[in-house]
């Protein structure tokens, strides 16, 4: 908004002046001081991380206390696993939700729905775990890599659904008129012509979903609740990479601390992956040769 | 041969904004029909109550009798049904962004269930060549998608799209007003030719355009079918003062 | 008025043909290539489909309220309003009062906003107003960057890069020349409120900032373009043609921030040093409702125990509930509009 010539600035006072400027090195510095802790954590997490990640700390479970070595690929793969029941619930219903709210959802009770939906995004992580706690690890008396998921799932939902109905809602209703024109049922219209012509947004949404939760610790505390060994069965505590580094981080074992800082990189560096390809989907444009 | 519509007393409101009032009205087989009238006369109203759009529009509602052959429209036929026996041209060209030109043409067969192979390729081409498109798109067909064409091409895939389901009644809504002079002149050509087969009803605003086309003429003016008769009639001795008006220019 | 262009148009019979369905020369009987068979019923069962979807959301709610009130209950029965103003957290004697952590939540939260926010609008007035047209993408993307790391890698860095940092040198600075206050009074361990406070604040200005900028950017052009007709410097329009209107927005965002930081949960209970006290110095140890829940769950011996911790829960719960929705209010009379992205 550099206005060269502006008259208006001959007329203008040489404390308005410096102000100005004051205002203009103040809100620089304010961008600089934000970065510091972006590169700090960054910078940190690959100069602790990157010499520890090794092939052993990929395949390895962890050995026991105070031995040198072992790996969380117990936890890696429990993440996994977690994520991907997490995914199986939270991805249907929220596009199912999403769906509703951009086709059928234009009135009162959509308009709660959708506000109900971002309350539940506002619910804290910690709280959300408490939940799933009571319906899924009293009910099956343990903790599980379900309960895990469930919670997870919950987490997704409110994400997916408002990025799934904006996406829909990009579709102009002109290729939807086409679709009844030709005597296109309404439940296939929405299937194959609308939510087809909105692939590429809903999918970004659902990976901005997995992102976010991908790094969850605090719903995972005590209903996976983590474990030293393998597990794939849906029905036992599992290990899951944010609480490794978790429980590692807190411990008072310098080699412990140090594959903490190596797990830390491998998720941090699964999460940009995410958010990258995200954004070069954004790039490409949601809805593809819409005029 | 295509089928005649007869239309009684239809009646249409945009909740409570009543947009049609009513229209009776008899659209002959096999030939084209022009519907005729200034902006907001109701005349895309009327043409889409024809096919059930209308009432696509929360709180639109639809009062009267329609029947397209032997199909009454409204009073117990489901609106998908009536839909898939009329075809419908939009005023802007709307082919489905992801499909390819095949599965454009295809998706009114493909989506409701009909999966013969070598007969979609066959209604694929008849189509296409129907709507003159055949020759511009036949290398491209699976390659290239719906939206790459040009405007003109476009308008002409999707005149090939409403042909593939092969309905009795073709519904124009303005189909060239979006185009060039060029574009627009292959279409009306199209016109010509597809009322062989078909019974067209085409929307236009413009007035040379209609008396180009069409045998016959309708003249809506606020939501009313004011004359309806030859075209030839409306355009040199036309019956009501303010159908005179309109086409010497005076208001629309 | 006959026109000639493409040949004159066939001259209609007499009456107008009506008939059914036809025959084409193809053989191919017109009208009638697709089955009639209404698919209403598929209509109905996807509409039903989709519409569980969305009440599934009103039921997560209904039962996240439903799981904190009843396994709540018998903590509620035992104390009472009193669980939230008495000071003891003794499990051993089952004594359970909230205090504590209330007060650590409120405390820590407020320090994050007093060093967050004067960061997080100032990135964001730069970011909209100031930031030449190529830094803009690149500014924006990296404070995204900021908001998709995980809490415990933040609880991490915190714990092995930033808690040093606060024990020695921050904290002796703090305590030399401020420490008439009374609020930095004590051994500087490094750990503690401060260091919450430094974190959480680092955590919550991505979000404060992004809403910011999508309120700032939500004043039209026309406001700006005003102003600066009037003869004002860039900031002076900022001040008076953005920030003014812009105002309740801002708000909003700070709000917004301040909910996500009472919900703060793993980075928060790595550096605060998880002891139920109540102190005036910002280096000494607390607790926050969060963590209290993140530590002391999965370990809880004793029904009323857990059912306290759960108490915590639901108030953490209803707090948050009521911040976020005021938040929302506030950024949507600026924006009038849907807001589907999510506060990432």
């Amino acid at each position: 908004m550099r206005r060269k010539g502006f008259r208006g600035d001959e007329g203008v006072s040489l404390w308005r002046r410096f102000v100005n400027h004051g205002v203009t090195l103040a809100a620089a510095g304010a961008v600089v001081l934000v970065l510091v802790p972006l590169f700090a954590v960054f910078g940190y997490l690959v100069y602790k991380g990157i010499g520890s990640v090794n092939w052993a700390f990929l395949t390895q479970t962890p050995k026991p206390v105070g031995e040198a070595g072992g790996g969380m690929a117990n936890a890696i793969g429990g993440s996994v696993l977690i994520l991907g029941i997490a995914s199986l619930v939270g991805v249907p219903v929220g596009i199912g939700a999403g769906i509703y709210l951009a086709e059928y959802g234009r009135g009162r009770f959509g308009d709660f729905i959708r506000f109900t939906a971002d309350v539940l995004n506002g619910v804290p992580s910690i709280v959300i775990g408490i939940v799933a706690y009571s319906l899924v690890v009293l009910t099956q008396k343990q903790f599980s890599a379900l309960a895990g998921g469930v919670a997870l799932a919950i987490m997704m939902i409110p994400t997916i659904t408002r990025t799934t109905e904006e996406m829909l809602l990009l579709v102009p209703t002109n290729v939807r008129e086409a679709a009844y024109g030709l005597g296109i049922a309404r439940w296939r219209t929405t299937i194959s012509i609308t939510l087809r012509t909105a692939t590429s947004g809903v999918i970004t949404g659902v990976m901005l979903a997995f992102a976010r939760v991908a790094g969850e610790t605090a719903p995972l505390l005590f209903t996976a609740f983590g474990n030293q060994y393998w597990n794939w069965k849906i029905n036992q505590p599992t290990a899951a990479l944010p609480l490794q580094i978790f429980t590692y981080a807190i411990s008072p074992f310098e080699e412990w601390h140090r594959q903490a800082w190596a797990g830390a990189l491998i998720l941090i560096i699964l999460i940009v992956l995410a958010i990258t390809a995200v954004r070069l989907a954004a790039g490409r444009g949601m809805v593809k040769g819409v005029s | 041969m295509g089928v005649g519509i007869e239309v009684e007393r239809l009646n249409a409101w945009f909740g409570k904004t009543q947009a049609l009032h009513d229209i009776t009205m008899s659209v002959a087989a096999n030939h084209a029909t022009a519907i005729i009238g200034p902006s907001g006369c109701g005349k895309s109203t009327f043409v889409r109550c024809l096919n059930r759009m209308h009432e696509t529009i929360p709180g639109a509602r639809v009062e009267g009798k329609v029947s397209i052959g032997d199909l009454q429209v409204y009073n117990g036929t489901s609106a998908t049904k009536v839909r898939r026996r009329v075809g419908m041209v939009f005023q802007k060209p709307n082919p489905f962004p992801t499909m390819s030109i095949y599965d454009n043409v295809a998706a009114g067969l493909k989506l409701n269930g009909f999966r013969n192979r070598r007969e979609l390729d066959e209604i694929v081409e008849r189509s296409l060549q129907q709507s003159a498109l055949w020759d511009e798109v036949k290398d491209k067909l699976r390659k290239q998608s719906g939206a790459s064409l040009s405007g003109g091409q476009q308008q002409r895939l999707c005149i090939a799209r409403a042909l593939a389901v092969q309905p009795q009644v073709l519904l124009m809504d303005e189909p060239a007003s979006a185009l060039d002079p060029i574009s627009t002149g292959k279409i009306e050509d199209l016109i010509f030719q597809l009322k062989e087969d078909y019974t067209i009803v085409i929307v236009t605003h413009n007035m040379q355009q209609a008396s180009r086309v069409a045998e016959f003429t309708g003249f809506f003016l606020l939501g009313e079918l004011i004359e309806f008769d030859k075209t030839e009639k409306i355009f040199t001795t036309p019956s009501d003062k303010r159908t005179e008006d309109y086409i010497t220019g005076r208001f629309g | 008025m006959a026109d000639h262009a493409l040949g004159a148009p066939r001259l209609p019979g007499p009456e107008p043909v009506v008939g059914g369905p036809s025959r084409e020369a193809g053989g191919i009987r017109r009208g009638s290539l697709i089955p009639d068979s209404t698919s209403q019923w598929a209509d109905w069962a996807f509409y039903g489909a989709m519409l569980a979807c969305g009440v599934s959301v009103l039921v997560l709610v209904g039962l996240i309220v439903y799981e904190l009130v009843t396994k709540g209950q018998l903590a509620w029965h035992a104390f009472g309003w009193k669980f939230f103003f008495t000071h003891d957290w003794d499990p051993v004697n089952d004594q359970f009062g909230a205090l504590p952590f209330i007060y650590g939540t409120v405390v820590s939260s407020i320090l994050a906003l007093i060093l967050a926010v004067p960061l997080a609008v100032g990135v964001a007035v730069f970011i909209t107003e100031m930031s030449p047209r190529w830094l803009r993408g690149g500014l924006a993307f990296t404070t995204e960057l900021l908001a998709a790391i995980p809490s415990v890698i933040f609880g991490l860095w915190a714990i092995f890069v930033l808690v040093p940092f606060l024990r020695q040198t921050v904290e002796p600075l703090l305590a030399r020349y401020f420490g008439w206050t009374g609020l930095f009074e004590g051994p500087p361990y490094g750990i503690g409120m401060l260091a919450a406070g430094v974190i959480l604040a680092i955590m919550i200005i991505p979000i404060i900032s992004s809403i910011t900028r999508e309120v700032m950017t939500a004043v039209s052009q026309q406001q700006r373009e005003g102003v600066l007709a009037l003869g004002a410097t860039r900031w002076e329009m900022i001040r008076m043609g953005v920030l003014r209107n812009a105002r309740a927005g801002i708000v909003g965002a700070i709000i917004l921030g301040l909910g996500r930081a009472l919900g703060e949960t793993m980075a928060v209970t790595m550096v605060i040093g998880n002891r139920p006290e109540i102190a005036k110095s910002l280096f000494a140890p607390g607790y926050t409702m969060a963590s209290v829940i993140a530590n002391e769950f999965s370990e809880a011996t004793g029904n009323l125990y857990l059912s306290s911790l759960v108490e915590v829960g639901l108030a953490l719960f209803l707090v948050t509930i009521v911040v976020n929705i005021l938040a929302q209010l506030l950024v949507w009379t600026v924006t009038r509009g849907t807001r589907a992205r999510s506060h990432a």
